[in-house]
């Protein structure tokens, strides 16, 4: 699908423990330390005010994490809530916190850990953070598939559903992770590409390349 | 009712709360700390890990988990003795 009157005005990419805003290393934490500990010191370093972070299961904490950092350098107050779309994918869906769940389950099962039991859950604690009401959806592929993303939400925002559509790749698996959210947008703002499969899945391989 | 504090915080994850942050009888949900339902449940399976309590009448919730004095006095009134 052509996705020419549609532009990537913002990205962030997040794996290694680096985080990329717009191409540029914005923050890396060194030394290694486990996923969870990362994500809180991401936390601390980005947000910081909003205890229910705590509550996330690892995938929902680096996708939060992921759209703080992308809509610090992307502002959506220009868009109506409800025409804000969310389009995310992953390759893992909510395993990681399935298989924590189904260890409570011996036990007790643990209310807190089911309600993570759904990959799509993380594009829910997006939208509440930031008041989003539009379309969304989760799709789950072996690898990334930029194609697949982009022609979805090229559909939202050239089918007039969207003016704006966060979309990209939000992966956890045990402590394995990546992340890389796009800002698509029919406006161009300064720095802005023009949006493609291609352009996104290059800012994907290559977070140093600037948009 | 200071180690009670400590598993609420624990339990809920409640990592920028210090237990001397809550009052005694502040309200747990809504305007007090702001718990939720999902909160709610996993207060339930508190009193069940650390204290072997069911709560049989779950219509009893709100007036047990009004505050941490009426937790703690719950769990006064319920706990098996030992032996």
């Amino acid at each position: 699908m052509n996705n020419s009157n549609a532009y990537i005005t913002a990205s962030c990419v997040i794996r290694d423990q680096q985080v990329y805003r717009n191409g540029s290393l914005l923050w890396q934490h060194t030394p290694a330390v486990e996923l969870q500990d990362f994500l809180r010191r991401g936390y601390d370093r980005f947000s910081g005010q909003y205890p229910k972070f705590h509550k996330m299961d690892p995938l929902s904490k680096l996708g939060w994490l992921a759209a703080e950092v992308l809509l610090n350098a992307a502002p959506v107050e220009d868009h109506l809530p409800e025409q804000v779309a969310v389009v995310l994918s992953n390759r893992s869906a909510s395993l990681d916190t399935d298989l924590r769940y189904y260890n409570t389950v011996k036990d007790i099962p643990s209310p807190a850990l089911f309600v993570y039991t759904l990959p799509n859950i993380v594009i829910g604690e997006i939208c509440i953070r930031h008041g989003f009401k539009g379309e969304h959806i989760f799709f789950t592929t072996g690898s990334f598939d930029a194609q697949l993303v982009s022609s979805y939400a090229g559909l939202l925002l050239s089918g007039g559903l969207a003016t704006a559509c966060i979309c990209g790749w939000v992966e956890v698996m045990d402590q394995q992770y990546e992340a890389a959210l796009f800002m698509i947008e029919r406006q161009q703002r300064e720095g802005s590409a023009l949006f493609t499969a291609d352009a996104i899945m290059d800012i994907y391989r290559q977070p140093a390349v600037k948009i | 009712m200071a180690d009670l504090k400590t598993q609420i915080i624990e339990q809920l994850n409640l990592q920028e709360v210090k237990p001397e942050d809550i009052g005694n009888d502040q309200p747990l949900f809504k305007e007090g700390l702001g718990l939720d339902s999902i909160d709610a449940l996993e207060l339930i399976v508190l009193l069940q890990q650390h204290y072997g309590i069911r709560i049989a009448n779950p219509e009893q919730g709100p007036e047990i988990f009004y505050s941490v004095r009426s937790m703690a006095e719950y769990i006064t009134a319920n706990q098996k003795q030992p032996g």
